[in-house]
């Protein structure tokens, strides 16, 4: 990577920065009392980011954020007054600003739709008379790369239109001057000009006569594109011309946004001679503060590669691993006569890995603010969408959760913020004949709870309609029409998947898709969402979520000579059945009636082929857990060993996926052990491959429907006695590592 | 955490001129250009080699968590610092039943791409150096079961070595899956 690459990767990440700090002040921006810093903050940001497009080349994202700038530096000084479109121009600006930037990043070209139709706002506010201005020509020629000009002619139907021109080699031996064009383009209107100097040789290697520069023009003007086509007439044949128009404009920029568009270039160049900008007398008190935005912002923090962190956080994980290896052993020899010192530090090292694991897992934690920021614009959008008159009320941004987390909570928070904007909240005429204020609340709330975040969304709307929903479900064949539902269960059929109330269609909602989706990511992170709904006074969806995605808390249970982790977010309830509560339906299914439901049983050892555990439920343990697919079910073990907090490892790094089994940790007697995929397990119970019988008998005589071959099972008619664990450890280091030949050690070295 | 690697591409195909004439011996010493170097494991009486580069580290047989519904060669997986690692009997790999492992047996941990993966053997026996073009094709006669992870033979002091592939062995074991188990049935 060159130095330029980095430099622009440096850009990339500070202007990345500094548009989602801008987005969070944009959307808290209220134009009936906001504090004056705010807009200089947001200035000082678009400011920074202009300087550095330009200096990187991003054209369209230079005029972008000039123009932006602008705008914004008039509202800081007063002399325009922000109100409710300004503010929503701010945010839209700064998505358009964003999309450039993204589309930079990218190296595609970005879309000029919107962007234009923002600058034309922009224009129209900065020049709200539309005035004929008068014509100050300026082509700043000894620059080079700029070069700007007013319409003299202020007419509603100007265009803006991007040019290229890449002339032939031979462009000044054919007596062409291409300054005499641009002179000419200058006179059809605003240009900006833009030249391309890539091509130039070093300095030893040009040919004097020869031409090597190309120009990319932009031109707001009425005139057609033949009008322009003509001005190149002259070197049409050796020279690459295109043009096109990129957008309208519909009043033509007045004579002071000419003067501050001047300041573009020398800025483009050289950011540090954004203080001394002729034409930016109004900022220029902020200019050196404009210029050092980034720096300042590195005094608290610095930015580290996630890559990094992880490492970190994986290596902590084996330490906490290893810890618990060591203090069971030191127990394990010791035996009564313990050494009191001994134990005081092994109790201090297991305190002070806790509390190094809690710091290092701080820093993956983010607060969820970054998400909940998002929010106001989709009420603020949603709610003029839907003529509904709604604000929208944030607790607990500061709440810190894992970055992983933090990233998959966007999605749900937006489909259940939309549902209950279009759902729960009344038209502000229905509110005030309920008796309600005219203006809807909604509250966005976060809050840690017992080792989690709970993050609710409630309103104040009409609540679910339970005799719509439930009507709904039946006609869209969701539930049976005799089934007798709880208010609490017909509420939750908004997550049943398909469902939707919607008479029709709408981009806002109604297609079905969203609150199952909701529920479905959620509980692929560990989580679990409910709702909860009073007629009349409003919706409160609570989602609870862990903490971390790297860790998981988990069930120990054993069966037969293996133990297995049952995620503890799944399991609802542990029970014994009695024998007559289980009912043979055939071979392969049983099941076992809990107050009066009815579940299937998933036998592990049978799907699993372990040897040695309880086959009777009745003597064994039922865990009844939650599956997204096949609802609740009962898993079958011998017993609970107790419950654990594991760092989830993954085991297709190494090898592949295996069936039913979701991930794999280490416990801290050092042995790995299975995290179950209890959705997976409840299909393999479909097809089983089932075998109990002893496997003396060698044979498997049962036909398999299960598309993966039989294998071999792994039962042993003597199941190996497992080495005591002491001796496992030992045996690391009984061999000794073989001793590569020189040229090898480094290889071999690390790892022995 | 381990770190992978560098893989070193040992078989080049120009054969230096000053060719060193004492044949292939268990040397230690780097290869020359067009040597190559294997650590020889047995498993029972059969002697196999695989690429030094490949082999991270040597250690004792140390109980295993199964994994349920794996061929019988996939004894399960271990705990390498923290790295889940898969364990491949190579007894059974090779048809021969599974090995009674004990803490005297041996697991290779080996590097193929980015897997980390470890056979159990036997026992491991030597470092071998040996010139490429020592290494002599498998006859193509018959394709065995055994022959599918061999890469070559190469005589060494009078033993014959199996050149291994745990390159083909990661492979098969993601393809064919079925096969195995029938053979294994």
């Amino acid at each position: 990577m060159s130095q330029f690459d980095q430099f622009k990767l440096t850009f990339f990440e500070e202007s990345d920065e500094l548009l989602m700090d801008s987005s969070a002040r944009a959307s808290e921006l209220d134009p009936e009392s906001y504090d004056i810093e705010e807009l200089h903050a947001l200035f000082r940001a678009v400011h920074t980011i202009k300087a550095g497009a330009g200096a990187f080349k991003f054209t369209e994202l230079a005029e972008f954020t000039h123009k932006f700038e602008t705008f914004l530096d008039w509202l800081r000084d007063g002399k325009i007054a922000l109100d409710e479109a300004g503010a929503d121009l701010i945010v839209r600006g700064l998505d358009i600003v964003s999309d450039f930037m993204d589309a930079a990043k990218n190296e595609q070209t970005p879309d000029n739709a919107q962007a234009a139709e923002a600058l034309v706002e922009i224009d129209a506010i900065l020049n709200p008379d539309a005035a004929p201005a008068a014509d100050a020509p300026e082509v700043d020629t000894e620059a080079g790369i700029f070069s700007e000009e007013d319409d003299a002619v202020g007419a509603p139907s100007a265009k803006i239109f991007r040019i290229l021109f890449k002339p032939g080699r031979q462009l000044f031996q054919f007596a062409n001057e291409p300054l005499l064009f641009i002179r000419e383009l200058a006179t059809f209107g605003e240009l900006i000009v833009d030249v391309d100097e890539s091509e130039l040789p070093p300095l030893d290697k040009i040919e004097p006569e020869d031409s090597y520069l190309a120009w990319t023009f932009t031109l707001t003007t009425e005139k057609t594109s033949d009008d322009i086509a003509e001005v190149f007439e002259f070197v049409v044949d050796d020279a690459t011309i295109e043009i096109t128009e990129i957008g309208a404009a519909s009043a033509p920029a007045g004579a002071t946004e000419a003067t501050e568009s001047a300041e573009a270039a020398p800025e483009a160049a050289s950011a540090d001679a954004a203080a001394g900008a002729p034409a930016a007398k109004a900022a220029a008190g902020d200019k050196p503060q404009a210029a050092d935005a980034g720096k300042k912002q590195g005094v608290t923090s610095i930015r580290v590669d996630l890559d990094r962190i992880d490492r970190l956080v994986n290596m902590v994980g084996e330490l906490v691993i290893t810890q618990a290896m060591i203090t069971q052993q030191a127990r394990d020899m010791a035996g009564d006569g313990r050494n009191q010192q001994q134990t005081m530090a092994e109790e201090e090292l297991a305190a002070h890995t806790r509390e190094l694991q809690d710091a290092v897992m701080a820093i993956r934690m983010q607060p969820v603010k970054s998400v909940f920021m998002r929010m106001p614009r989709l009420v603020r959008d949603l709610g003029r969408k839907l003529d509904k008159n709604v604000t929208l009320v944030m607790k607990g941004e500061q709440t810190e959760v894992d970055k992983t987390i933090v990233e998959e909570l966007a999605d749900p928070l937006t489909h259940m913020i939309r549902n209950s904007l279009d759902h729960g909240i009344e038209k502000p005429e229905d509110r005030v004949k309920a008796g309600k204020p005219e203006q809807a609340e909604i509250v966005l709330s976060a809050e840690h709870r017992h080792g989690k975040i709970v993050i609710q969304v409630t309103d104040d709307g009409r609540g679910i309609d339970r005799e719509r929903v439930l009507s709904k479900a039946v006609e869209q064949g969701i539930v049976a029409e005799d089934a007798n539902l709880s208010d609490e269960e017909i509420d939750n059929l908004i997550f049943a998947p398909g469902f939707s109330t919607a008479a029709e269609v709408t981009d806002v909602s109604g297609r079905g898709v969203g609150m199952d989706v909701v529920r479905r990511n959620i509980q692929n992170l560990g989580g679990r969402v409910i709702v909860q709904s009073t007629p009349g006074e409003g919706t409160r969806f609570m989602l609870t979520l862990p903490l971390t995605l790297a860790v998981l808390d988990g069930m120990v249970v054993a069966v037969g000579d293996q133990e297995y982790i049952i995620p503890l977010t799944s399991i609802i309830e542990t029970v014994r059945p009695a024998t007559k509560d289980i009912r043979r339906i055939d071979d392969n299914f049983d099941t076992f009636s809990m107050r009066g439901a009815y579940l299937r049983l998933l036998y592990l050892n049978r799907i699993f082929r372990v040897p040695g555990a309880i086959k009777d439920p009745s003597q064994g343990l039922v865990v009844v857990v939650d599956t997204e697919t096949a609802g609740r079910v009962g898993v079958v073990v011998d017993e609970l060993l107790g419950q654990q907090q594991v760092v989830i490892k993954s085991i297709d790094t190494n090898y592949q996926g295996v069936e039913g089994i979701s991930g794999a940790t280490i416990l801290g007697s050092g042995r790995v052990s299975l995290i179950l995929d209890l959705d997976g397990l409840a299909e393999m119970e479909a097809h089983p491959p089932v075998d109990d019988t002893p496997p003396a008998s060698g044979s498997d005589p049962e036909p398999d429907p299960d598309p993966e071959p039989d294998p071999e099972p792994e039962i042993d008619p003597e199941p190996e006695a497992e080495p005591e664990p002491e001796m496992a450890l030992e045996a690391d280091y009984d061999v000794a590592p073989i001793v590569p030949s020189p040229n090898d050690t480094q290889t071999m070295g690390a790892e022995v | 955490m381990s770190q992978a690697a560098p893989q070193v591409e040992t078989d080049e195909a120009a054969v230096s001129p000053e060719m060193d004439d004492t044949g292939v011996a268990a040397i230690a010493g780097g290869p020359a250009d067009d040597q190559q170097q294997f650590v020889s494991f047995t498993v029972g009486a059969e002697e196999y080699g695989i690429d030094i580069m490949q082999v991270r580290e040597i250690k004792g047989w140390t109980e295993v968590t199964a994994l349920p519904n794996q061929p019988s060669y996939m004894r399960g997986v271990m705990n390498l610092r923290g790295v889940i690692v898969p364990i491949y009997d190579m007894r059974a790999r090779f048809t021969q039943g599974m090995t009674d492992a004990t803490a005297t047996h041996v697991v290779i941990i080996g590097q193929v791409r980015d897997k980390t993966i470890g056979i159990l053997v036997d026992a491991v026996s030597d470092i071998l150096t040996v010139r490429d073009d020592q290494i002599c094709p498998i006859p193509e006669v018959e394709q065995s079961e055994n022959a599918r992870f061999l890469e070559g033979m190469v005589t060494v002091n009078e033993r014959m070595v199996a050149v291994m592939s745990l390159e083909k062995l990661i492979q098969k074991e993601a393809m064919d899956f079925g096969d195995v188990a029938a053979d294994a049935a």
